[in-house]
């Protein structure tokens, strides 16, 4: 039998990108409100980056993969039916301990991709209704930027841009050369102080958690106010399932703390932020008598249309030092190839990341891998032509929402509280793969103009599930989506989803900044319509 | 008992052949190989995640030399690691791994490289701002977005 503990008003489950956001947005409506984390606090002084060990430690406890980490606050994840493999981190603060902290937005045409392109479906929101959200998160997350960038509608820089270095310079004049848009990326890290955050020193280890805190992950920003609102944050509490009750609305959340102790948590309104994966591993989970398809999922869609945006790798080596590890790994961006073209072969479009080197054993191991590092007599003479001698960029193609894509329960896999694991099923498009390919012809083209020699490519990246969007589609038709226009459930009124699942589209760029401005947006529906959030 | 310790003395010893095989110490350069005691006991202890697939890598390869590595001819020896190698691609990467994490944190390898022994926190790195003119073409062309709403 699950202990009880108090009722409270809100359930938020999931303590990241999106989770984070929610919570401190409806922290002034002074409702009693509880995040539930299966993970704990990160700890920076452990980061990789603090230690000689920095590199190894990305493969270890700092691995990207759950699998790998296999850590207790870990689920796993059954990935071998797809191309890409799944990311992410458990623990306050989400993917963004991880993330590299490129923060674009969604472009104003990604949200009316039907209307424009006839393919998918337009979102029930336009970037218009976007905008004020995606500057307050800004704000509260902290961006550097430069104003100006032609690729975007205005908007506001709160802090000047990261460096863009020698790679960035490199890269910036050929793309010059070939007349193509370019521009220093939008980046959650703190380039001067910030709300008490110290400003970048460049570690160059953005991917394994910052130990400066500089990076905007949200157990720094959004977190510290959320608890000084008295937001109650429980760490270490898995949720396995959602109670219903009469009215088909959720009573409140089962989960085990972390003295493993099963525990029931009744509440008003719960509000999913368990990522693309986690959420509808949660709602299938929930299924009962009631809705034996799992919870909210009288559409069938729940788990369908994950999009993981493919990457395709295209990296060079130069003849003069450039930054190697050193500094924001990514620098800038170009959306030259972001807006459908109709004289292509494939709909929709993507944008490249631009990036710089790497430490020295993860040179040796890609080196290695590339068969460009040779083993034996070679070795040391090509590890030098390599070392602070690369740079490149990844490709974020937009895969279009297939209702075959998609997360669903594994029959056997459970994590170390019994709650069963997702299963994911993925396939590339022929679309994506067009895509995919158009982005290496061009990559090669930037990389030959800015004088690259050995240049390699991986398409798809297999390593680089961590944008997990579409399993839970927002919408307008019960029947054709899982939430509607503000993040509320079709079918069970008191449930709500703010996370990357409720994108109706993936874009071709990074999808935080969108996925923390929606549930800034939903939290603000759910202040205004709070009267009436349930009819 | 530790991950580690599911490797034998005698596989370790042909782990250490390979490390050095895989990278030989240079005079001209001033490095130690991975073969190196300091850099072998690093390599050793810290497997972590990968000592059940470097156990099942070194079978295989003593497999393929014979009986064990250590024991064959350099001939053999070399004829070996370049079968393992083409057989066992994934394998071998895990031995890559393995050996470079530990290699290029050595700080004799790092001196080498010009590339000073600490972590990257808390000093930190400095890296050139660039010349934020190089946007003065981009901006000219003007905006490139569909205006959708
Ligand atoms: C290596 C890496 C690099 C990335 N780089 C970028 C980038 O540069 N730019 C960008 O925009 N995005 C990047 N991302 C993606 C970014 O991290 C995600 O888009 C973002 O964090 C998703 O936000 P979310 O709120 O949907 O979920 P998450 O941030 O993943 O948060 C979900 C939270 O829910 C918790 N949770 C899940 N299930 C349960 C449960 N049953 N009970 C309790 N808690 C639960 C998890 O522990 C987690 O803390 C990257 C991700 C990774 C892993």
């Amino acid at each position: 039998m699950a202990a009880r503990n108090d009722p409270v008003d809100v359930v938020i489950i999931g303590a990241g990108a999106s989770g984070a956001a929610v919570a401190w947005a409806l922290a002034e409506t002074r409702m009693r409100i509880v995040c539930l984390e299966q993970g704990g606090w990160p700890n920076p002084a452990r980061f990789p980056s603090a230690g000689m060990d920095w590199e190894a430690q990305t493969l270890g406890d700092y691995a990207i993969s759950p699998n790998r980490r296999a850590l207790p606050e870990d689920y796993p994840v059954n990935d071998d039916d797809s191309p890409i493999k799944i990311a992410n981190f458990n623990g306050v603060g989400g993917g963004t301990v991880f993330y590299a902290a490129h923060f674009p937005r969604l472009h104003p045409s990604d949200f009316r991709v039907r209307s424009l392109d006839g393919v998918a479906d337009d979102w029930p929101l336009d970037y218009r209704t976007l905008e004020p959200f995606y500057a307050l998160n800004d704000r509260m997350m902290g961006i550097a930027a430069l104003a100006g960038d032609p690729a975007y509608p205005d908007k506001e820089a709160v802090m000047p841009p990261i460096p863009l270095g020698r790679s960035g310079e490199r890269i910036g004049r050929a793309m010059n050369a070939l007349g193509w848009h370019w521009w220093p990326s939008d980046a959650a890290i703190a380039t001067r102080e910030y709300e008490g955050r110290a400003p970048c020193i460049n570690l160059g280890q953005c991917g394994s958690g910052c130990a400066q805190g500089a990076k905007a992950s949200t157990d720094v920003t959004y977190w510290p106010q959320a608890i000084r609102s008295r937001i109650e944050l429980r760490t270490r509490c898995r949720v396995s399932r959602i109670e219903t009750g009469d009215r088909d609305m959720a009573t409140g959340v089962h989960y085990v703390d972390e003295d493993g102790q099963e525990r029931f948590q009744p509440c008003e309104i719960v509000i999913m932020a368990c990522n693309g994966v986690g959420t509808p591993r949660i709602l299938l989970n929930s299924a009962s008598g009631r809705f034996p398809n799992g919870l909210a999922n009288s559409s069938g869609l729940v788990g369908k249309n994950l999009m993981l945006h493919p990457y395709a790798q295209i990296r060079g080596h130069f003849d003069d030092p450039l930054d190697g590890h050193r500094g924001p790994p990514i620098c800038a961006w170009s959306m030259e190839f972001y807006e459908t073209d109709p004289a292509r072969d494939f709909v929709r479009g993507y944008c490249f990341q631009f990036s710089r080197g790497m430490g020295p054993a993860r040179t040796a191991i890609n080196g290695m891998a590339d068969g460009l590092l040779p083993w034996g007599e070679g070795h040391h003479d090509a590890f030098r032509r390599l070392f602070e001698h690369s740079a490149g960029m990844a490709s974020i193609c937009e895969d279009l929402p297939e209702e075959s894509n998609r997360v669903t329960l594994d029959p056997d896999l459970t994590d170390q509280d019994g709650v069963p694991a997702p299963r994911i099923t993925y396939r590339l498009s022929d679309n994506t793969r067009k895509m995919l390919d158009h982005s290496i012809a061009r990559g090669t083209d930037i990389l030959k103009a800015a004088g690259a020699r050995d240049i390699t490519v991986k398409s798809p990246l297999p390593y680089a599930g961590w944008h997990l969007l579409g399993t839970a589609r927002m919408g307008t038709d019960p029947d054709r989506s899982v939430v509607n226009a503000w993040g509320r459930s079709h079918d069970v009124k008191n449930l709500f989803i703010v996370d990357g699942s409720i994108f109706v589209t993936s874009g071709g760029v990074n999808p935080t900044s969108t996925i923390q401005a929606l549930a800034l947006y939903i939290a603000g529906q759910i202040k205004n319509r709070i009267y009436d959030l349930f009819d | 008992m530790s991950e580690t310790k599911i490797i034998a003395d005698a596989e370790l010893d042909t782990l250490r052949c390979l490390a050095g095989h895989l990278i030989p110490a240079s005079p001209r350069h001033g490095v130690p190989g991975a073969d190196d005691p300091a850099i072998f006991a690093d390599i050793a202890g810290s497997m972590d995640r990968d000592a059940s697939a470097v156990r099942e890598a070194l079978v295989v390869i003593d497999g393929l030399a014979g009986g064990r590595l250590t024991q064959a001819d350099p001939v053999r020896q070399a004829q070996a690691i370049a079968r393992f190698r083409d057989a066992h691609p994934a394998l071998a990467a895990v031995i890559e791994s393995v050996v470079a994490r530990c290699y290029y944190r050595d700080a004799r390898v790092l001196a080498s490289l010009g590339v000073e022994p600490r972590p990257p926190f808390p000093e930190g790195y400095t890296v050139e701002q660039g010349d934020w003119s190089l946007l003065d073409p981009v901006r000219a062309r003007g905006p490139i977005y569909r205006d959708a709403g």
